[in-house]
């Protein structure tokens, strides 16, 4: 592996863990934003509807 | 336990269920399969910068556009078109977004079907592989890439008997309304996944150069052929048509091809060529671009449809950051360093430049397990494990279809299942039959996995930007937000993401299509996607996968012609009165 190669493989990697680990420190200091998280949740409200 | 360590607890769920949802097969399989086969480094950077200006935007502006559908009573994308642009003709725009799903769920659930029978064969010794030519071989036979129908026997070694029960276990969750179940299964599931993800990681970056006749095809090398941005190659000096650059990667391959070059009296050159050159590629933007989507599920029509089930003062800036952040991680930090390095170990930088596509992992990552203590449990574990990431997303792919056909026919759940379990059912029996070279799975992973998600993104930022409206749509996006998306994302969405697509979309089309070659300016190769379609080189499966889209995009055609729903969403009106 080249030193640029390094370089990108190393931004790339630290980029996506900063990321991911500043949204999980926001998700836990943020009060009440738990409730109004939400993400592809596979129950939707047409499966409470009576047939 | 105290009420603070029991938020804490609650909030690390939600994480979880947001990582959960966002974790599927395009992260541990597609994505290396795609990097390996335009080159790495390259890739990386047309992937890096397709993230942050087309796929974090346009993620978010689908949140948007599909949380005002949904507060209106529409939950289908032509319902959500219909209402946001008010013209007759948008709500066939959104048709795109309910075939990407319904079309991609027919081959995606086939991939589900090789997850689990890998794992059940790993955990009962039926997979007893020790090099790179065993694992090919059994993948070959289990998926039927040597002829068509050729995976349709019954035995525990070839994929139907694992579809039909994957197929039916799919179709009675959601029948059942029990697919909150596997979620909440999935909320232990998906850590257990990144663990074990974690563990095949620090085993791949021990792997050293398995074979010590081959010292160059090492670990080392394979980071070198994913993150290097320039590439060397070696190749004949007057190439004909069949000579195929040779890729070297590392010091000591690349001086023993200095050697081969010299002594080979002016035949072969060696040459470098820059990651400008390669990212003149058009077709590796629109692969980068497909990859981002896809793994995002942005312009995938899945979004907007469970977007619009959400409440106005949700959060749709953090949940779509959280949900990509959670993905890129899987992506890049741990498929993209498990499975090239992998590869270029066990089938060296030649070897992998012929194994692009979804099965580089089932070729590669056995033999990742065969050289590891309880290779047989962590094999079985980590397949089964892709399999629950993958059932999460087949049934949230199902989602926008059944939602559709509830709005257009006006029927229940029940009834929206049944007709599009009948109409799977016939299109995945279509990707089964033709599994020679998996020509119907590849041709439909292109023209709707990549070129019709890139149409809707594109086609949906428009949307946001142009007929919403910049100040609009930003205050759309903002509500309920913890923070709002950043002021420079209001030029990015405006004028540099749909700029950025059109002319990736217009440099495709003269260079694929009409053969132009932008390098040189001289006429060049047609893309294989397009002579398997026509001339003398067609395959018979390509076209029919095509007739195959195309007939479902007339049958949802006249569904949503005779919609009576659609016609108060063009008026901007509710679904309902009330």
């Amino acid at each position: 592996m080249t030193t640029t190669g390094l370089l990108v493989m190393l931004l790339s990697v630290g980029t996506v863990v900063t990321m991911f680990s500043w949204c999980i420190y926001k998700v836990l200091t943020t009060p009440n934003e738990a409730d109004h998280l939400h993400a592809v949740e596979l129950h939707t409200p047409d499966m409470d509807q009576p047939e | 336990m105290s009420n603070k360590q029991e938020a804490w607890g609650s909030r690390l769920g939600v994480i979880m269920a947001v990582a959960g949802s966002a974790v599927g097969l395009g992260n541990f399989l597609r994505f290396p399969g795609l990097a390996a086969q335009y080159g790495g480094g390259a890739f990386m950077i047309a992937y890096a910068i397709s993230f942050l200006i087309i796929g974090l935007p346009i993620g978010w502006a689908e949140w948007a556009m599909g949380r005002y559908a949904g507060s209106l009573g529409y939950n289908s994308a032509p319902g959500a078109f219909a209402c946001i642009v008010r013209s007759r003709w948008a709500k066939f725009a959104g048709i795109i977004g309910v075939i990407v799903p319904v079309v991609i769920y027919m081959y995606y659930v086939i991939i589900e079907a090789w997850c689990i029978g890998y794992a059940v064969n790993f955990w009962t010794g039926g997979m007893d592989l020790h090099d790179a030519r065993d694992t090919m071989g059994y993948f070959a036979s289990f998926v039927g890439a040597d002829a068509d129908a050729s995976a349709m026997g019954f035995s525990l070694h070839k994929t139907l008997p694992w579809l039909l029960a994957v197929f039916v276990f799919n179709f009675w969750l959601i029948y059942r309304g029990l697919s909150g179940g596997i979620e909440k299964m999935c909320n232990f599931g998906m850590p257990m996944l990144i663990i074990l993800a974690l563990v095949v990681l620090v085993r791949v970056m021990t792997l050293g150069a398995p074979d010590v006749a081959r010292p160059h095809d090492s670990v080392y090398n394979g980071l070198g052929y994913m993150w290097n941005p320039s590439k060397v190659m070696v190749e004949k000096a007057t190439p004909t048509t069949e000579d195929k650059a040779r890729e070297v990667v590392g010091a000591a391959a690349i001086v023993e091809a200095e050697k081969e070059v010299a002594a080979s009296n002016g035949t072969l050159v060696m040459r470098t060529i820059s990651p400008w050159r390669q990212l003149a590629n058009p077709s590796l933007w629109l692969a980068a671009a497909g990859q981002i989507f896809f793994s995002l599920s942005v312009g995938f029509g899945v979004i907007i449809v469970y977007a619009s089930y959400m409440k106005p003062k949700d959060d749709v800036v953090l949940s779509g950051l959280t949900a990509s952040s959670a993905n890129e991680f899987c992506e890049v930090a741990l498929g993209g360093l498990i499975t090239i390095p992998a590869a270029v170990a066990f089938l060296g930088v030649a070897g992998i430049a012929g194994q692009a596509g979804v099965g580089l992992g089932f070729k590669v990552l056995p033999l990742v397990f065969s050289k590891m203590p309880a290779g047989a449990f962590f094999g079985g574990a980590f397949f089964f494990m892709l399999f629950l990431a993958a059932v999460t997303s087949s049934i949230s792919m199902l989602q926008p279809g059944i939602a559709f056909v509830e709005e257009v026919l006006n029927v229940g759940r029940k009834a929206s299942v049944a007709i599009l379990g009948m109409l799977t059912t016939f299109g995945t029996g279509f990707v089964l039959y033709f599994t020679a070279d998996l020509k119907a799975l590849d041709t439909l992973d292109f023209w709707v996995g990549t070129f019709l998600i890139f149409l809707l993104a594109t086609i949906q930022i428009i949307v946001f930007g142009w007929v919403w409206g910049i100040d609009r749509g930003f205050k759309e996006m903002n509500h309920g937000a913890t923070f709002p998306v950043p002021a420079f994302f209001r030029p990015i969405i405006k004028w540099i993401c749909p700029g950025f697509l059109l002319t990736i979309f217009a440099m495709w089309l003269l260079k694929e299509i009409f053969g132009f070659d932008l390098a040189t300016g001289k006429a060049g190769a047609i893309s294989g996607y397009v002579t398997d379609l026509v001339g003398s080189k067609s395959s018979i499966a390509a076209q029919l996968s095509i007739v195959l889209v195309a007939g479902i995009f007339v049958f949802f055609g006249l569904m949503t012609a005779r919609s009576k729903a659609y016609k108060r969403a063009e008026q901007g009106l509710p679904k309902t009165e009330n």
